[in-house]
């Protein structure tokens, strides 16, 4: 199990190689890479702001409850804060399993909590200004699924 | 003890954390007094709906007793991923 917080940015196919690397027991990987989307052509920036005393602890406890409920063999999460660009990749996480529906299933659990209780904060800068993003309901409602 | 602001709430607010000395018992008792000092703060608790709250970092409740809590941290919903 792994878990970074970091500005840097990272090559989530080198990660992804990586992950699970030498393990004979597992059958299913899933990976999903989040990236900054700029949708109407104005975004400049994305400045991803955080709780640095919170974050890896919250961030944790989400990848060690997704563990335990679906038996992973290993997870990855990697998380950037501060400025990005239109394109780059913001985090990506990745789940190994002996089957691809517990991969899937905890892959997508580790999404929707890192969406909404992980502490970050978005703020887009684009032409016209400065705004941050709001949570959605969706989002909060996600996590009724689980 | 230490109080921490994110996001917009951090902006409205002016600082990223400072330290208050209060005897407010729970995080409302707390909002109350904040606001009585100054609009910036009244502006930034104006629709506690729209913040969250996390005690010693973990998320907790408005109603949350404060005893022995050294860090509250406000913020509006978090948006990660």
């Amino acid at each position: 199990m792994q878990v970074r917080v970091q500005s840097e940015p990272f090559d989530a196919g080198a990660e992804l190689n990586g992950f699970a690397q030498g393990r004979t027991d597992i059958g299913a990987v899933v990976s999903f890479t989040g990236v900054v989307r700029d949708t109407d052509g104005t975004l400049q920036e994305m400045l991803i702001e955080h709780y640095p005393g919170m974050t890896t602890s919250a961030i944790t406890k989400i990848v060690e409850e997704a563990v335990s409920r679906w038996t992973l063999a290993d997870a990855l999460v990697i998380h950037r804060h501060g400025p990005l660009k239109p394109g780059e990749p913001i985090m990506m996480v990745a789940t190994a399993a002996a089957h691809r529906a517990a991969a899937f299933a905890a892959a997508d659990f580790l999404m929707d909590y890192l969406k909404s209780r992980a502490p970050f904060w978005k703020k887009e800068i684009t032409d016209q200004g400065a705004d941050w993003v709001a949570a959605k309901d969706e989002d909060e409602d996600a996590l009724n699924r689980w | 003890m230490n109080v921490m602001y994110f996001a917009w709430v951090r902006e409205r607010i002016g600082v990223p954390q400072e330290t208050v000395e209060t005897e407010a018992a729970t995080v409302n008792d707390l909002i109350a007094e904040l606001k009585t000092r100054e609009d910036r703060y009244a502006a930034a608790f104006a629709d506690i709906s729209a913040l969250r709250v996390a005690l010693d970092q973990e998320l907790s409740d408005f109603d949350a007793p404060l005893a022995g809590v050294r860090e509250v941290a406000f913020f509006p919903p978090m948006t990660g991923g």
